[in-house]
């Protein structure tokens, strides 16, 4: 029974490396989707848009608010936006922007592309002349693996804003002197680090959500199937890759 | 009245199918099919449910592959293609699906303009849209340019499926139970519209069904899928004229209940 379970989530693993591949293959193949691209990112970046501004302020808030204390017990509450810009830049945005994104916008591709494969609009495309690889699954993992770096970018400078706010009501540190703090502690390694991991998690993201639609089996439960293993395969992988990157980091840092 | 069939050039056949046989694992759904479509013909495909009708079409136009036997189209073997080389003998093929397949998050003008903006790029705006005009008032729904798939009726989404064949000027139409699940009088208004396609586009066809109504509106020959052969062919009259329980299971079955 377990073992059985087991060999199928090793197929699927064999399948996806097989999706993978097939999108490296047409990437390079023109036609270029460019306006289909442009298009899939604007409608990422207006659906999380709202929902990460407001979690990336109140990550802030509630994370700074939940560090004091400790910081307090060392009389070090003036190293606070120092602490925070780490966390933040190094972990908290490109997560908090990843997890999001694959609740809403992972599930979003992996029902859109389900229902299109279910109701044979994906064939319709293939057999009007129209390569639906390349025009739908190409031109969406594009448009995620650009846009959750834009997008964690964002969530990073909401975070810090809403971190800045709580530290000017409890220590009345100036908006120049927090900030010049944030970029005194913050390296470009650790910017550069935050937005390849988030591409990476865009990619996953972005892949992960096709290979659900694109897969998924006949009937309308097939769809609502895909959206939710788009969402839950995407953040194990997104936790995984998270771990790696620290670890490469570290190895790097020595 | 049964149709003429002077317009048919029996000399040529546009699809020529030989031997062709599917299976999906243990189930064998095609068994050694041979077909024939002429130029100009529209053949009805008659058969019960889960034989293998769309699965038939599918080979034709590359969706699916064949496991054996000749699928030739237009003087191509299909199975031989290569990615572009299919992919222009489909722009020569309208495959008009079971249940539409027009993509939901377009309007029906954009539904239309798909395929002609993604492969004919030196288009202009105008001619763009005389093109669009044309084919949506040879099917008679000029009036739902700008509505959404969501709010046609089944027959409306039917017809909008055809007419987005149509665009590109196929020389093949294959149309999937473009009957099925609508009222009679929208039946016969189907029927109508696919024996025009036949006139005025010079279409071949073949057209899926199991409505014998439809069959013996648009047919100009008939051939039934029993058991993954076709077995019997000819006119209508002459299908049912049979002593196979299995056919007259269908005719009773269409007749009756
Ligand atoms: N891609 C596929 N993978 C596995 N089995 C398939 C596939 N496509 C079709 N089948 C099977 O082949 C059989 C024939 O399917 P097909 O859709 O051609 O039937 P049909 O004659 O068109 O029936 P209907 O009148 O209900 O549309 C069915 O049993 C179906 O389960
Ligand atoms: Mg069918």
């Amino acid at each position: 029974m377990i073992s059985k379970k087991i060999d199928q989530k090793l197929i699927q693993l064999g399948d996806l490396h097989h999706f993978i591949m097939r999108f490296f293959k047409e990437l390079f193949m023109p036609p270029y989707e460019f306006k289909e691209i442009i298009n899939q990112c604007y409608e990422i970046g207006v659906k999380s848009l709202p929902l990460i501004s407001l979690t990336g302020f109140i990550t802030g808030i509630v994370f700074t608010n939940q560090s004091r204390p400790s910081l307090e017990d060392f009389g070090a509450t003036a190293m606070l936006p120092s602490l925070i810009a780490i966390a933040i830049v190094r972990a908290l945005a490109p997560l908090v922007t990843a997890l999001i994104a694959a609740g809403k916008v992972g599930s979003n591709i992996g029902a859109e592309l389900g229902s299109m494969k279910v109701t044979e609009q994906i064939d319709a495309m293939e057999v009007s002349g129209t390569n639906p690889f390349k025009f739908l699954v190409v031109s969406r993992v594009l448009a995620t693996t650009v846009m959750i770096p834009i997008l964690s970018c964002y969530t990073g400078f909401v975070g810090l804003m809403g971190s800045f706010l709580n530290v000017y009501q409890h220590e009345s540190v100036s908006f120049i002197s927090f900030f010049d703090q944030v970029f005194e502690t913050v390296t470009f390694l650790d910017i550069f680090q935050a937005i390849i991991k988030a591409a990476f998690f865009g990619f996953t993201i972005g892949i992960v959500g096709c290979y659900q639609g694109y897969n998924s089996s006949k009937g309308t439960e097939g769809v609502g199937k895909a959206a939710n293993a788009a969402v839950v395969a995407s953040m194990f992988l997104i936790f995984i890759e998270e771990q790696l990157v620290v670890m490469i980091v570290q190895a790097i840092r020595g | 009245m049964e149709k003429q069939l002077s317009h048919i050039n029996y000399q040529n056949p546009v699809i020529n199918i030989v031997g062709l046989r599917k299976s999906f694992g243990d189930l064998h759904i095609l068994r050694g099919v041979d077909l024939k479509l002429f130029e100009g013909e529209n053949l009805v495909v008659l058969g019960r449910s889960g034989t293998g009708k769309s699965v038939l079409i599918k080979i034709v136009s590359g969706l699916l592959s064949a496991d054996e036997g000749s699928v030739n189209v237009l003087g191509q073997e299909v199975g031989d293609l290569d990615e572009k080389a299919l992919m222009s003998l489909r722009l020569r093929i309208g495959f008009s699906f079971q249940n539409s397949a027009l993509y939901d998050s377009m309007t029906v003008r954009e539904n239309l303009e798909f395929p002609l903006v993604r492969n004919k790029r030196s288009l202009t705006r105008t001619e763009i849209d005389r093109e669009v005009h044309e084919v949506l008032d040879s099917v008679g729904l000029l009036q739902a340019l700008n509505q959404m798939p969501s709010e046609l009726s089944g027959g409306q989404r039917k017809r909008i499926g055809i007419a987005r064949t149509l665009i590109l000027r196929p020389d093949i139409m294959l149309y999937d139970e473009p009957t099925a699940g609508l009222d009679p009088i929208t039946c016969t208004e189907i029927n109508n519209l696919i024996n025009e396609v036949q006139q005025i586009y010079k279409t071949s066809s073949i057209i899926i069904t199991h409505d014998l109504t439809c069959a013996k509106e648009v047919g100009d020959r008939i051939v039934m899928l029993l058991d993954g052969k076709f077995e019997r062919q000819g006119r209508f009259n002459d299908i049912f004229d049979s002593d196979d329980a299995r056919v007259k299971a269908f005719y009773d079955y269409n007749f009756i209940a």
